[in-house]
């Protein structure tokens, strides 16, 4: 059941990563990338990340995708229908570099599949023990605020800087 | 169900470096980055499988860059657009030689 689902949601990530890719319109490339969105939060579940899978809904496919399709609606692109792929050598170009990084990663995912499945006991188990003992929220709440707490507070000032920055950019000029 | 996940991630990064590098629209350039980011945090979250929880607390940290990132990266594309009156990226041609 749990393979079956996965291989569904996988197929839709991967179509609305095409449809963003190839959709002429801006706000049809957002639609495909709120779809995309929501199926990777299906295969955080299937995962057992589950608050990350909440997560990536409301921050995510809610906030930013909100914050995108404002701007295109601020900028009034929503009917700019021209088509703007880059042709001619440039595509030749695009074409060579995913080819040669699709290529590397197929090549390091095969080198470490084989060992994946035997090192596949540790971390899984690991969670299911922070899971049952923890919950959800806490079993990534606790290496949050512990171990990893100087990075969170960096990020909380990252934020801040982004806040102030976006504010400043944006601002109409008072002349 | 981690190495189909490391191959879903693969795949997901290679069309959005594929966006990147053909559209010419800037905020869809920006949404293709986005994708490149979420394959990122589901190879993180397949290898939490392997790895144990850490995994999924630099999700985290990846997230939030992304949502700063969005947001100063959308504020320049306003700013710009207030200037040239378009978002597609061949007009942005100044530090061009």
């Amino acid at each position: 059941m749990a393979e079956i689902l996965f291989y569904v949601f996988a197929a839709v990530v991967i179509g609305g990563a095409f449809g963003v890719v190839l959709s002429r319109s801006p706000v049809g490339s957002l639609l495909f990338m709120v779809a995309t969105l929501a199926s990777l939060a299906g295969i955080y579940v299937l995962l057992e990340a589950h608050f990350l899978a909440a997560v990536q809904v409301m921050v995510y496919a809610g906030a930013i995708m909100v914050l995108f399709l404002f701007v295109i609606m601020l900028l009034n692109l929503g009917h700019d229908y021209r088509r703007d792929l880059k042709g001619g050598a440039f595509a030749v170009v695009a074409f060579v570099v995913i080819g040669a990084l699709a290529g590397v990663l197929m090549h390091q995912i095969r080198g470490t599949g084989s060992s994946a499945d035997m090192m596949m006991t540790n971390g899984a188990h690991s969670i299911d023990l922070a899971l049952a003992r923890y919950g959800a929220v806490g079993a990534i709440a606790r290496p949050l605020f512990t171990e990893y707490v100087v990075p969170f507070e960096i990020t909380g000032v990252l934020l801040l800087v982004a806040v102030v920055g976006a504010i400043v950019l944006a601002k109409r000029r008072v002349s | 169900m981690t190495t189909p996940s490391l191959f879903l991630g693969a795949i997901l990064f290679v069309l959005g470096t594929f966006g990147v590098l053909v559209r010419r629209n800037a905020i869809i350039m920006f949404l293709c980055i986005e994708l490149q980011l979420n394959a990122v945090n589901l190879t993180f979250v397949a290898f939490s499988r392997l790895m144990g929880i850490e995994g999924q607390v630099f999700v985290f940290f990846v997230m939030t860059v992304a949502a700063a990132e969005a947001a100063v990266g959308l504020a320049i594309i306003i700013s710009i657009f207030r200037h040239y009156e378009t978002v597609d990226v061949d007009n942005f041609n100044l530090l061009k030689w």
